[in-house]
């Protein structure tokens, strides 16, 4: 199986991946984490708003909307 | 006094559990950001009282907004912690108390939604919980009171953890370890049940779902607070009637009689028109305006507790976004229409200045709250729907309009969504009722000495011919620009105080219907009442508050002057 690494924001509504990156500041670091979204984790695609709109995420039962400039920082591995 | 502080992340139910300890009643809901500001309450132990205090939630002892400043401030004053931890989300709470135990205060952890915990196939060993932890640790389940009894106590258990200062990695890296041994999860599948609860996030399911659950909740608001105006409060207003004429018979003519019965409409009482203490006073507030307050409540708890909002505020993202704000701002909308001063309380959990400045403002200018939109139900309802939508779409084009604008005009960042998304809960009967009760409790503790105010003003500013000059004196604006009659200064000029009585006060005035479209209009974007502007002044500050000010003058009288266009021509 081949394995990808590509950011959150690239992955389509449904599909799961798990988190290996979380690319900026401290902050923002612990921003995500603190919400559950960790280095390790498996995370699911619920749904992406249109023209730009937000992603939610679902990760061990935790739904969190994110917006894209964030999903973008945040990097998935898919099979 | 002692103060024990419960601090925890957001919606974990702190101010569940700060009802429980305290038996004072706060607003808990099923979203994050419910608590932005903190309540106090009292709590004997041993005989010794204590001080408890609800703060916000915060994620972190880190502030990214207002309302975690808030918490932080708190938090640093605080003798004994409760750390309120969601069981079903131990692992990422973890870390907030983690920061907490190494600020070296005695702590106890509620380990709270116990229940749902246990529901989602989640154990968690308490006792080695605590041994790693170092302080108590007991589970409850705030909402049926059950642990609460444990919690109070063991409080006096509550010590310092000898846990040492760790960096934030360290942290993870231990609470990675901590979850490991203490706590199982059952694997968990993706139920039927999650995808139909899906669908209302999804944008092609959750848009269509969304415009109809607003519309229901718009015309059941409507049915209820019809139905209870009819059928309870107007009936027993006509009970009441002769008992206010024998009043106004024993006063006889004078300006005592004008204040507490005010003046007769063909001889009879008006209770919408007659202005008195006894009459337009409390009319105005239990007949009027509290009906659709109980009705608008009763809606707003159920969308509140299910869980809906948040996902409400992601689907309207995207438009809030390019307003300057992000969708988290549809909650101040919608504790806006019930009441403008919780409404811009709310804005504290937005991040920066530009989007709390924005989401002000546009509160002010175009979110009418419920007492004022059910004075224009009642004055203009008479004359058709038409001119009722009237209002309303003026006013939400006016939203986005000046949203678009003032993005474009105020300097900082407006940042992203980050928004927690809590699971569905089936909003409790006895939860919804006691919360309506609590707000229908505030609005008339609220309105009526401002109300009786604005009456006794009205009454003396008119019996010394204050209201004439100064009806004489906007005469230009009122008449010239806006195309109404010159008695309409005095309701905008009682529209400081309240909005409702300025709304009854256009009635005398035989203005045409598209005038009452106008001038109810105005009376919404103008000026926010005086409550709302002091919390407002307090949240944005005075050189802000003066801009936001300016705008809302200017704007009124732009709106004025093209309604009045295209409504009555020049
Ligand atoms: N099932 C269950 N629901 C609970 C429990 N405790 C609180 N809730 C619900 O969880 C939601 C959040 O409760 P709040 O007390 O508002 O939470 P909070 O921590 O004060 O939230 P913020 O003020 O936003 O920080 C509400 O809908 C409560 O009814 C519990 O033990 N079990
Ligand atoms: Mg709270």
């Amino acid at each position: 199986m081949i394995k990808n690494i590509i950011p959150l924001l690239n992955l389509r509504e449904g599909k799961e991946g798990k988190i290996v990156e979380l690319r900026g500041g401290f902050g923002f670091q612990r921003k995500i984490r603190v919400m559950g979204l960790r280095e390790g984790k498996k995370i699911r695609i619920v749904s992406i708003q249109p023209a730009g709109g937000p992603i939610t995420i679902e990760a061990e039962g935790n739904m969190v909307t994110i917006g894209r400039g964030m999903a973008q920082r945040i990097f998935v591995e898919v099979e | 006094m002692k103060k024990i502080i419960l601090m925890g992340s957001p919606n974990v139910g702190k101010s569940v559990v700060f009802s429980r300890l305290t038996g004072a009643n706060v607003i808990a809901s099923n979203y994050p950001g419910t608590t932005v500001d903190f309540s106090k309450g009292s709590m004997r132990l041993d005989g010794e009282k204590y001080e408890i205090i609800d703060a916000p939630g915060t994620y972190s002892l880190t502030p990214t907004n207002k309302a975690e400043e808030v918490a932080l401030k708190i938090f640093k004053k605080g003798d004994i912690i409760i750390n309120v931890v969601d069981a079903t989300n131990l692992e990422r709470n973890l870390y907030l108390t983690l920061e907490i135990l190494e600020k070296k205060k005695p702590t106890i952890v509620a380990l709270n939604l116990w229940d749902e915990a246990q529901h989602t196939g989640i154990t968690i060993d308490v006792k080695k919980l605590e041994e790693i932890l170092g302080v108590p640790v007991v589970p409850t389940t705030a909402l049926t009171g059950e642990g609460i009894k444990e919690l109070i106590s063991r409080l006096k258990e509550a010590k310092i953890s000898k846990t040492r200062s760790t960096s934030e990695k360290e942290k993870w890296v231990k609470i990675g370890k901590i979850i490991k041994s203490v706590e199982k999860v059952e694997h968990r599948h993706h139920t039927i049940r999650e995808t139909i609860v899906d669908a209302t996030i999804k944008p092609a399911t959750g848009i269509p779902l969304a415009f109809l659950i607003i519309i229901v909740s718009f015309w059941v608001v409507r049915f209820i607070g019809e139905t209870l105006v009819n059928y309870i409060f107007d009936p027993i207003f006509e009970l009441y009637k002769p008992v206010a004429l024998q009043i106004s018979h024993l006063l006889g003519p004078g300006i005592l009689h004008d204040i507490i019965i005010g003046r007769l409409v063909n001889g009879d009482i008006s209770f919408m028109e007659s202005m008195g203490l006894l009459t337009t006073g409390i009319y105005v507030p239990f007949a009027a305006v509290l009906p659709y307050i109980i009705a608008f409540y009763l809606i707003l708890s159920i969308l509140e507790d299910s869980g809906y909002l948040p996902r409400l505020a992601t689907l309207v993202d995207n438009v809030f976004h390019k307003l300057g704000m992000h969708g988290h701002s549809i909650v101040t909308v919608f504790l806006g229409l019930g009441c403008n001063v919780p409404g811009a309380l709310s804005t504290r959990i937005l991040e920066t200045r530009k989007q709390r400045f924005i989401s002000a403002t546009l509160l002010a200018i175009s979110v009418p709250c419920m007492a004022q939109t059910a004075m224009v139900f009642g004055i203009l309802g008479r004359y058709g729907l038409q001119y009722i939508l009237m209002v309303f779409l003026t006013l939400m084009i006016l939203y986005l309009l000046m949203g678009l604008l003032l993005n474009k005009i105020i300097q900082g960042e407006s940042p992203e969504i980050f928004l927690e998304i809590p699971p569905y809960r089936r909003p409790s009967l006895l939860a919804t009722l006691k919360k309506t009760w609590m707000r229908v409790r505030w609005f008339l503790k609220d309105a009526i000495p401002w109300l009786f105010l604005g009456v006794v003003l009205v009454n003396i500013l008119y019996s010394i011919g204050f209201i004439d000059w100064i009806g004489n004196l906007f005469a230009p604006v009122i008449e010239g620009i806006l195309g109404l009659s010159k008695g309409a200064t005095t309701a905008l000029l009682v529209g400081f105080l309240r909005k409702d009585l300025a709304v009854g006060m256009l009635l005398p005035l035989n203005m045409t219907p598209y005038q009452l479209v106008i001038a109810a209009t105005i009376l919404t974007i103008y000026f926010p009442c005086v409550a709302t502007f002091t919390v407002l002044l307090k949240e944005l500050g005075l050189k802000d508050m003066i801009k936001s000010t300016v705008i809302m003058i200017l704007t009124a009288l732009t709106v004025g002057g093209i309604l009045r266009l295209i409504l009555i021509g020049w």
